[in-house]
């Protein structure tokens, strides 16, 4: 089967999510099932018409599927990752392309919020569990593997902190035209500036947002898209690279490979360009994530990234407006789920005062040891 | 060495205990592949070069230079509380491998990627001793 046969195959028709802050005495189980219910009212499906789920964060695929009452033909359960969420919508296309399902119903939770997650300290799993080696040294949190990664970035290329507060400013300024982010009041430059360090180089503000909440999408086939209460979002093209090799500590390429093959195989796919790109939802665990992002991805050269995201490049009005909800930074840590369902609002022309005019393509992705990236359209063509 | 350390001490897998006991003695050891001669650390029981599971520690010249770096302004651990802003090095040694460490002996605004470094043993407790690093002296290489 060649790319093609897989460009549109699939459509998402559904999507919703919880309310995102603190919430607490909801499971992950509780906010999943909270999103389902959102995306299935989305859709105009019942819960019974699903025959394929795929949970991610929610602990167990089986307890889930007795919750609610299903015998799915087709289920799996990805690692409670944030690189997973782009790799399970993959997942979920394929197994519509393959036959084995029609409507698959994909459901993440995340607690983090209410039981007090920490990504640093005594129980850091992060860069594969050799955590107890760095403790005695003081190292720990994905956030320090992002601010290593980011200093050597500066060093090679010049990349400023004060360059990289753009990306902050600009989803936080669309996070104030979205109802249900988390931070809201929009910053400048000199705010990012002054806040105060975690990592340095990373300050707060560079940080994403641990909360509580729940996503979910409803993905079937290109055919019986059509039938849906609204209008289906097609799964254009996607794509994947990795880099587990040496992946315990950060990578001397900033994921650029894997991202450029992620994106290559993703746009060959679709059978589009960098250009006609609408929109962009970019995995922003961190801000220098958005900036290799943005270079790997191939949207500017290797090291050019701090410099090309100025003037306003990202922001609603700009050539990309990127992360047009407020991203991880300032709508709320999801782990890629909800940029996705932004990228399928926006595509359906439902996020009002944040809408980008006529937006008919949007590229998601994610960069990390697993690099995912998605192409939707509003179109089948 | 100080009996009211309080920082957390190494949590060794028994495969990187040989890197403990041999710190203890002053000495940097990674892994070397016996059948491709890759370096290695941390240990693991195979070879991501050439999937040999044979495997002995040897000893490295202790030198390398720094790769990247950051300040921790936030305490993760109990034990820091005097020395944050503390920096957290990547050392890449000479023999390849790389580690994070903490380097000594120059002010954080003076730490740079690219300089070069040379292993320091730090034994906070009887049984442990952290591999540090303290810049190269003039001249040396």
């Amino acid at each position: 089967m060649g790319a093609h046969a897989m460009r549109n195959a699939a459509a998402v028709v559904g999507v919703g999510h919880t309310s995102f802050g603190r919430l607490p005495g909801q499971t992950p189980y509780d906010l999943g099932a909270w999103a389902l219910r959102e995306a299935l009212a989305d859709a105009g499906l019942k819960h019974t018409d699903i025959d394929g789920l795929i949970v991610s964060r929610v602990p167990d695929y089986q307890r889930f599927g007795e919750m609610l009452g299903i015998n799915p033909r087709y289920t799996a359960i990805t690692p409670g990752q944030g690189r997973m969420s782009g790799a399970s919508i993959q997942m979920a296309a394929m197994a519509i392309a393959a036959g084995m399902a029609n409507v698959v119903a994909l459901v993440y939770g995340n607690d983090g919020r209410s039981v007090g997650e920490k990504y640093g300290g005594e129980n850091d799993r992060y860069g594969g569990g050799d955590g107890g080696l760095w403790f005695p040294y003081g190292m720990t949190s994905p956030g320090a593997a992002h601010a290593i990664m980011f200093q050597r970035h500066a060093e090679l290329y010049g990349t400023t902190s004060e360059q990289m507060a753009a990306v902050s400013v600009a989803f936080r300024k669309h996070a104030s035209m979205t109802p249900h982010a988390v931070m809201r009041n929009p910053i400048t430059v000199e705010d990012h500036q002054n806040s105060r360090f975690i990592v340095e180089p990373l300050h707060l503000l560079d940080y994403c947002l641990i909360n509580d909440g729940g996503v979910a999408l409803i993905v079937t086939s290109a055919e019986r898209a059509r039938d849906m209460a609204k209008k289906p979002v097609y799964i254009r093209g996607f794509g994947q690279g990795t880099e587990l090799a040496g992946s315990n500590l950060p990578p001397d390429d900033f994921w650029h490979a894997p991202m450029a093959s992620a994106a290559k195989d993703c746009f060959r796919m679709a059978d589009v360009t960098h250009a006609d790109m609408d929109a962009l939802m970019v995995y922003d665990n961190f801000t220098p994530t958005v900036l290799f992002s943005l270079e790997g991805a191939g949207f500017c050269p290797i090291g050019e990234s701090g410099r090309w995201v100025q003037g306003g490049r990202l922001e609603l009005g700009g050539e990309f407006p990127t992360n047009t909800s407020g991203g991880h930074l300032s709508e709320s840590y999801m782990q890629g789920w909800a940029l996705n369902v932004e990228a399928v609002r926006q595509l359906r022309g439902e996020t009002g005062q944040r809408q980008v005019k006529d937006a008919k393509l949007v590229f998601y992705c994610c960069a990390a040891p697993l690099c995912t990236s998605i192409i939707y359209g509003s179109d089948a063509q | 060495m100080s009996e009211t350390y309080n920082k957390p001490l190494p949590r060794l897998s028994a495969a990187n205990q040989p890197f403990l006991d041999a710190a203890r003695e002053g000495r940097l050891v990674v892994q070397k592949c016996q059948s491709c001669g890759k370096a290695r650390f941390p240990a693991a029981s195979i070879c991501s070069n050439c999937l040999s599971p044979d495997a002995e520690w040897i000893d490295t010249s202790g030198k390398g230079t720094v790769w990247s770096f950051c300040f921790f302004h936030r305490q993760y651990f109990k034990g820091f509380e005097a020395e944050i802003p503390y920096n957290v090095v990547l050392v890449q040694l000479d023999e390849g491998p790389r580690l994070y460490s903490n380097l000594l002996g120059v002010a954080n605004e003076d730490i740079r990627a690219g300089m070069r470094v040379r292993a320091h043993f730090e034994a906070v407790t009887a049984e442990a001793t952290l591999v540090k690093f303290m810049p190269l002296n003039e001249g040396e290489e």
